[in-house]
């Protein structure tokens, strides 16, 4: 065991736990921040995707004890109301399904836009390719992406 | 799936605050209710809903339908809305109790949400209106004509005057209740719901990480479980040592919990109960099991494919006899002959199963993800020894459910693991738990034969389906009807051939069968829409043309089968498609366009398939569907609906199996059994019809076209047959 403190988005947080637990299961059950969804445990499948500093990774393969004094943003932290243009775009697109994986969708499509405000489909795809949606949203996930890219250039 | 309109009743009953009207359904998921049958007592208050009207405008419709991303809470919204005049943000759909004494139907699944509902709460709506409008007049001593409900009010225009819903429920609530059958409805031109585009009301919680599926319920003190099942079906620990998995720190307990029997199917196996589900993941990881794995470790793939081409190719239970099939495939004309495979598949939900239960003393509460939570009630009391009415069972979200969920299996098993625990516990199952524990779509092999003539016309079909059966693993062996979920489709295949023939054997075997997404119609769709487009090309004729002079609605048809497609409106989706998809328009070389046109859960979905295949390998260009499936409440979720089960049955055709070796499923993750990516997924265009018959089912028919559209195309493409799922083309 190991007294460990996370800096979850802009809050610090302070947990005991085996240096090799993944962040997924300190977020969910440490913490009940139960938006990072658990799907495959081995980075298959991108439903536990937060970002570390801005950029999206898997938190089902991220051990605790890694993340040292990186900045970790969950999908509760990405807007305080759902304001984030990603968010306002899988609304307006209507992507979800059961809705299970989309935590994940946008945790990744978030740190794409982050980096790439104008990306291609090819972009698109290379960014999601991680992400399975087992409900098969993939042509709403393309478009919603085209459209926060639209709407973040706006300033919005 | 009959819809029996007589079983429609509407009464008042004794309401806290407010009017409150009772609502039943017509007869629900037919598979679900024969289940139930052994088990549920007649009730004495047998609705299966309630709308409520509050003094402060607010209705509720209180419901037990699961919400699984089909968008049904909208959908049930929009029904009740339309017809009692009120806006549609001032209903909300709120998840009824677990009380199977007061709702009869507490199923979700079948595509049968909107189709049961459609029709009982549009008459409960228009219930709500006719009270108001009494009560206005009555209050106003004026006639009801003089006044018109809107948004929530009556208006008497003659007076200018204006009362609210809410002002009026006390007054409505004392009038007598109209004949349900003789309420007014709306003629649809007046429709401002039914029929629009409306977003869905789960959408907004389903973007912040705010919506509660089963694996995020949190209760204060909980332990989580998780536990070690044998790999092998049938199989159990012959003996284990915990010593090395107690040893890890935060687990709480291991202990043996034993398999269950018919209708749980539980494997059974070693639970480890920890502060933690990784600590929980990691004691198991620790233990040491030997296991007893039984007699099914003598199954394979490999053996139970080559029974099910034997039983394939012999003569089965005769279902379906016009004409004298083996006459003319005996005789001359030109002859096909073809055989389609099938693996197994998995459902593979996003959220794994999971349950949370609480046992106390002589009670207990459960938060499931469930399609059946008076199924998971049940078999909770059942297996805790208390009386059903003692579990409260609440439902949450679900991460999927695709059949999958209607299981009572891991409700068993937490039942097991809280008698055990008393303290609330979590049952989580791992990816590999759920991939190789699942209850999997049969494996299939049909045999089909068939002849044209020298004109080109079809002369003779013959279709013998083997397959391991869902009927003959869970019906008690006295009532046993293998082929009962094994033919639909086939036994209606809807083509004007002469002589037709349809025939069943089932195959035993170790690995749990269970209803997939569309059922057998996932494999039947595929086997008759793909044999008529070998029949067309031995025909030399368009596969559009030859199908649509095969859909002839004869001036006296009737269904001879139940769900038997109505021709024309099958031939109707074929043509629209075929328009919207350019059919006939020249393609370059190496592109291809295949089509099929299919009937199930009450909707006709026509899909074409344009393809490019190129060094040995191909890609889906676009999907084109169009759809009559009778009534639309939400276009949106048809078309989402539509989207969805185009691209699960594309993992399938593309992509998925389930094998098995040494008795025991050897895909364990999304490694080996990968679902569709983004960068696989095919453009959809989806074309509705405009439709007044009844509502059909949208959760699974969008599905069976979908392969035999692509192999078509592929063929088109490239004089390749592809006849074993999933596809595998012969290098270039």
């Amino acid at each position: 065991m190991a007294a460990i403190r996370l800096l979850i988005n802009g809050k610090s947080h302070d947990v005991e736990m085996s240096p090799d637990t993944p962040l997924l299961w300190v977020l969910r059950d440490n913490l009940s921040m139960t938006g990072t969804k658990y799907g495959c445990g081995m980075g298959l499948c991108g439903a536990c995707t937060v970002h570390l500093d801005g950029e999206a990774v898997r938190a089902c393969q991220t051990p605790v004890a890694s993340v040292g004094t990186k900045k970790i943003t969950t999908i509760e932290g990405l807007s305080a109301d759902s304001s984030h243009p990603v968010q306002r775009a899988w609304i307006a697109e209507q992507v979800p399904q059961c809705g299970y994986c989309q935590p994940g969708q946008i945790m990744s499509a978030a740190a794409l836009l982050a980096k790439t405000p104008h990306p291609s489909d090819e972009q698109i795809e290379n960014a999601m390719v991680g992400n399975l949606c087992r409900c098969g949203m993939y042509q709403r996930i393309r478009k919603a992406v085209h459209r926060a890219s639209l709407s973040a250039g706006k300033g919005a | 799936m009959g819809i029996d309109r007589r079983s429609f009743v509407v009464r008042t009953a004794a309401a806290g605050a407010g009017l409150l009207i009772g609502v039943r359904f017509p007869a629900a998921f037919a598979a679900v209710q024969e289940n139930e049958k052994a088990t549920k007592k007649p009730v004495a208050n047998p609705f299966d809903a309630y709308v409520h009207v509050h003094p402060d405008n607010r209705i509720s419709l209180i419901v037990a339908k699961s919400e699984m991303g089909q968008g049904i809470k909208t959908g049930l919204a929009m029904i009740l809305a339309e017809e009692a005049e009120v806006d549609f943000k001032s209903v909300s759909v709120e998840q009824a109790d677990t009380r199977p004494d007061i709702y009869t139907h507490m199923g979700t699944g079948g595509s049968g949400s909107t189709m049961e509902n459609f029709e009982p709460l549009r008459r409960a709506g228009a219930t709500v209106r006719g009270l108001m409008i009494a009560a206005a007049a009555s209050k106003w001593n004026v006639s009801r004509d003089e006044c018109e409900a809107k948004k929530g009010t009556v208006v008497h225009a003659k007076s200018s005057r204006k009362v609210t819903y809410g002002e009026l429920v006390e007054a409505a609530q004392k009038l007598p209740l109209p004949d349900p059958e003789k309420v007014e409805l709306k003629d649809e031109s007046e429709f401002t719901l039914i029929g629009h585009a409306t977003p869905r009301v789960d959408i907004p919680a389903k973007v912040n990480g705010s919506a509660q599926f089963g694996l995020d319920v949190r209760v204060p003190d909980m332990k989580f479980a998780v536990v070690a099942r044998c790999p092998t079906f049938g199989g159990k620990p012959a003996r284990f040592d915990a010593s090395k998995a107690k040893a890890i720190s935060g687990v709480r307990d291991v202990f043996e919990i034993p398999a269950l029997g018919r209708d749980k199917f539980t494997a059974g196996g070693v639970v480890v109960v920890a502060d933690s589900t990784w600590a929980a993941m990691k004691g198991r990881e620790a233990l040491d099991i030997v296991w007893d794995h039984g007699r099914g470790a003598a199954e394979t793939s490999d053996s139970l494919n080559e029974e099910l081409r034997a039983a394939a190719s012999k003569a089965g239970k005769r279902l379906r006899n016009d004409g004298d099939v083996e006459k003319v495939l005996s005789n001359g004309g030109k002859h096909v002959d073809a055989m389609y495979e099938f693996p197994y598949l998995a459902h593979a939900t996003m959220e794994p199963m999971n349950i949370t239960a609480h046992a106390r003393d002589g009670e207990a509460e459960v938060w499931a993800p469930t399609q059946s939570p008076d199924w998971v009630q049940r078999t909770v009391a059942e297996i805790l020894e208390v009386p059903p009415n003692k579990v409260a069972v609440h439902t949450t979200y679900l991460g999927g459910g695709f059949g999958r969920r209607y299981m009572a299996d891991y409700p068993a098993e937490v039942a097991q693991i809280a008698k055990v625990v008393r303290e609330p516990v979590q049952l989580v199952w791992s990816r590999e738990d759920d991939m190789t524990h699942d209850f999997y779509r049969p494996s299939a092999c049909h045999n089909m034969r068939g002849a044209v003539n020298a004109a080109g016309h079809p002369v003779a079909w013959s279709h013998t389906i083997a397959s391991t059966s869902i009927g003959g693993w869970w019906d008690p062996p006295e009532q046993a009807a293998p082929e009962k979920s094994e033919v639909g489709g086939a036994l209606q295949m809807p083509y004007a051939i002469p002589n037709v023939r349809l025939e069943y054997n089932a195959v035993a075997s170790v690995v749990p069968p269970l209803w997939w997404r569309s059922v057998e119609h996932s494999f039947n769709g595929f086997a008759v829409e793909c044999f008529i487009d070998e029949l067309a090309a031995a025909a030399g004729k368009d596969p559009v043309e030859f199908r649509r002079s095969l859909l002839v609605k004869a001036a006296n048809w009737k269904p001879r089968f139940e769900d038997d497609p109505n021709p024309a409106r099958l031939r109707g989706v074929l043509e629209l498609a075929a328009l919207k998809a350019g059919w006939g328009k020249a393609l370059p070389k190496g592109k291809g366009r295949g089509i099929a046109s299919y009937s199930s859960f009450g909707s006709y979905i026509a899909e074409v398939a344009e393809v490019t295949v190129k060094d040995g390998s191909f890609k889906i260009d676009r999907i084109v569907a169009a759809i009559d499936c009778g009534r639309i409440v939400n276009p949106e979720s048809v078309r989402a609906q539509a989207e969805s089960a185009i691209v699960y049955g594309l993992s399938a055709a593309l992509k998925n199996a389930i094998t098995v070796k040494n008795g025991a499923v050897e895909q364990t993750n999304f490694d080996g059994y990968d679902p569709i990516r983004i960068n696989e997924a095919p453009a959809i265009e989806v074309y509705l019809t405009h439709s007044t018959e009844d509502p059909g089912g949208m959760g699974e028919p969008a599905l069976p076209p979908a392969a035999p559209a692509v192999a078509n195309a592929i063929f088109a493409a490239s004089g390749q047959r592809l006849r074993k799922l999933p596809f595998q083309l012969k290098s270039a």
